[in-house]
């Protein structure tokens, strides 16, 4: 029972990040532009919140400062594949390369600490939150446990991140933005034909796909761990993105699917050294290289053709 | 791009003072990819050099890797610029200095943590179970639940050492306690990554630990931070990691890279570098447990004797800590 708390407790704080970025990436590519730049910008803001938050000592500053400089970097990935109709995947992989390489310089230049920043503590950092009444229901059984020992006691960034699942959803799904941002991705054509602007609607889609990057790469620096580490993203990008055509584009699939990459990552960490029942030890090797054999398997054998969005890195052309 | 941006001005800073230093004797120090600032084991590495540059005043030149296939770059380009000697730090760089090496006999090469057997190079290596025992030997004594955590950074034999000595000497201090290990990963990135280092120590202190010890250089950041957010106590490795977290720092398992560093630098200086393997372990002051004002607290006075007793009996020969690389098995 223990094992089972903990495993998904860690499940949880693992697949915070995947989803955030998953998301993320949901909005942009739902309206047509592809982003692999998900990974640099979660870095982006993972180092400007752990720099900001170390400056002003306060986590809000530090938030702030993720979102802006991951909203920067999703308008400058905007600005080559929208307005300028450049190859989205080239400008992805450059907001990759930009952001590994400004944030270990000016890391360095700001704190000369070899591209890391200064440790957060108190009020620079995230605290958990226990929810109401975790202490009084700790032992009723089953139900309590559930409630005070997995549910309450996580970053506010945590409940967050699972309140944006329906939130995502209801926004794609049952609001006149939504709807337009959809036929966006798949026929920008007629969305034009309606008179709406084309360009503004995915300029907002990756504006939405920034601001959730934002919230993730801030989770990274300044809520898991004290502080911004070189390349501490750690492809987490790519495996979000993995999770989100995993998912076909929808947001609670998307969900089930980080949960699934937090899970097999999770056992990966916990497994190690630990005999197995009927087989014995396990090298670890093995048991590092499950998530991804696993990865491979669910991929081939069993989520079927994944379809993008027809426009998806297509630039919008109005007249020919 | 990037890369070779920032490549090409380390290549343009490096020629400038190059230019600057007078061609006799120009030392030069290699890092592994932690990176110099790893509050660790190149940190140490990067002490030492620094030390010697205070002391005489002599300019030395650096460079720091930021993937495996510069290795043999970067230690090319400084034999051809007539750098000499030149310290390697980190057992990654054996497989090109063996071969380096042998091509350039006139050039005298240290590295530290694996042994070369070339003429022209001296190989420091550390006897890393015998500080790890005595780090062991604290955490046993400092643990309420007898169960303490190991946390590694790359799985290779040198860091089974750090754990089988630490395995030893939790459990010659009390019998049938338990020591969780955990590996980061089988690559070198995994000496940098603090969120997996802070994970794999949330899940061993969520199965008992209340003491854990790590030698997984830049993941160690998180290793530490992990332990201090969840009120258990971490271990440091190579530099002297109390200041990290006060109060939450146990103590560190010192490793003299510095003194390394610094002794072959002015060996060199001297003219009387010598080659071979120097093996340096507790008596010859090469490891150490950390005792500073930001432990004091956590070190009673009993756990001192003891540690201070075992630490005698090493240096005497009275205890043996086996060594995992001398058979890749740990008896304990």
């Amino acid at each position: 029972m223990d094992i089972v708390v903990l495993t998904i407790e860690s499940t949880i704080r693992l697949s915070v990040p995947l989803l955030l970025a998953a998301l993320a990436g949901l909005f942009s590519e739902r309206s047509g532009i592809f982003d692999i730049g998900l990974e640099g910008k979660m870095l982006g803001a993972a180092f400007a919140g752990g720099a900001a938050a170390a400056v002003f000592s306060s986590a809000l500053m530090g938030l702030l400062a993720a979102l802006v400089v991951s909203v920067a970097l999703s308008l400058v990935h905007g600005y080559a594949s929208i307005t300028q109709r450049g190859n989205q995947i080239v400008s992805g992989v450059a907001i990759n390369f930009i952001a590994m390489g400004t944030t270990v310089i000016l890391g360095q230049a700001w704190f000369a600490q070899g591209g890391r920043t200064p440790a957060l503590t108190g009020d620079a950092r995230f605290t958990t939150i226990d929810l109401p009444f975790a202490e009084a229901l700790a032992d009723v059984p089953v139900l309590g446990t559930i409630y005070s020992d997995i549910l309450s006691g996580h970053f506010w960034l945590t409940y967050f991140a699972f309140a944006m699942v329906p939130f995502a959803w209801w926004v794609l799904y049952r609001t006149r933005f939504g709807l337009r941002l959809r036929a966006v991705g798949e026929n920008p054509g007629a969305v034009d034909t309606a008179g709406i602007s084309v360009t503004w609607l995915r300029y907002r889609a990756v504006i939405c796909c920034g601001i959730l990057c934002g919230f993730a790469g801030a989770y990274l620096s300044m809520a898991l761990t004290a502080g911004f580490v070189k390349n501490m993203t750690a492809g987490k990008g790519y495996i979000a993105l993995a999770a989100l055509i995993f998912a076909k584009w929808r947001p609670v699939p998307i969900m089930y699917a980080c949960l699934l990459f937090g899970f097999l990552d999770a056992m990966g960490i916990r497994m190690q050294g630990q005999p197995l029942p009927i087989i014995g030890p396990v090298p670890v090797q093995f048991i590092q290289a499950l998530p991804y054999i696993l990865t491979v398997i669910l991929l081939a054998g069993f989520i079927g053709k994944a379809e993008p969005p027809k426009a998806g890195g297509v630039p919008y052309v109005k007249e020919r | 791009m990037k890369r070779t941006l920032i490549s090409l001005f380390a290549l343009a800073a490096m020629a400038s003072t190059a230019m600057a230093q007078d061609a006799d004797f120009t030392p030069a120090i290699i890092y592994d990819l932690g990176g110099k600032f790893d509050k660790s084991f190149n940190e140490a590495a990067y002490t030492g050099a620094e030390q010697f540059k205070t002391e005489t005043g002599v300019e030395y030149r650096e460079f720091e890797i930021q993937n495996d296939a510069q290795r043999e770059q970067a230690l090319r380009r400084f034999i051809r610029d007539g750098n000499n000697p030149i310290v390697m730090a980190g057992f990654n760089w054996a497989a090109v200095l063996e071969s380096v090496a042998a091509e350039n006999p006139d050039t005298d090469f240290a590295i530290i943590d694996a042994v070369v057997d070339l003429p022209n190079v001296r190989s420091v290596v550390f006897k890393e179970q015998e500080g790890s025992y005595l780090v062991g030997v604290l955490a046993a004594l400092a643990s309420e639940s007898d169960t303490v955590g190991f946390v590694g950074g790359m799985d290779v034999p040198l860091i089974r050492r750090f754990a089988c000595g630490y395995v030893g000497g939790v459990k010659a201090t009390t019998e049938g306690a338990t020591v969780i290990e955990a590996m980061t990963g089988t690559t070198p990135e995994a000496w940098n990554d603090p969120v997996r280092g802070a994970e794999i120590t949330r899940s061993q202190i969520s199965q008992g630990a209340d003491v854990v010890y790590h030698a997984a250089g830049g993941t160690g950041v998180g290793v530490l931070q992990a332990a201090a957010d969840e009120g258990a106590l971490g271990i440091g490795v190579d530099s002297n990691q109390n200041a990290l977290h006060p109060g939450s720092v146990l103590t560190s398992m010192v490793k003299r890279v510095d003194v390394a560093v610094y002794d072959a630098f002015t060996d060199a200086m001297n003219g009387s570098f010598d080659y071979g393997v120097t093996s340096l372990g507790l008596a010859e002051d090469g490891v150490a447990y950390a005792l500073d004002e930001n432990n004091a607290d956590l070190i009673t006075d009993e756990m001192e004797a003891a540690v201070e007793e075992a630490k005698a009996a090493i240096i005497a020969g009275d205890i043996e800590v086996h060594d995992y690389m001398s058979d890749d098995s740990c008896p304990y």
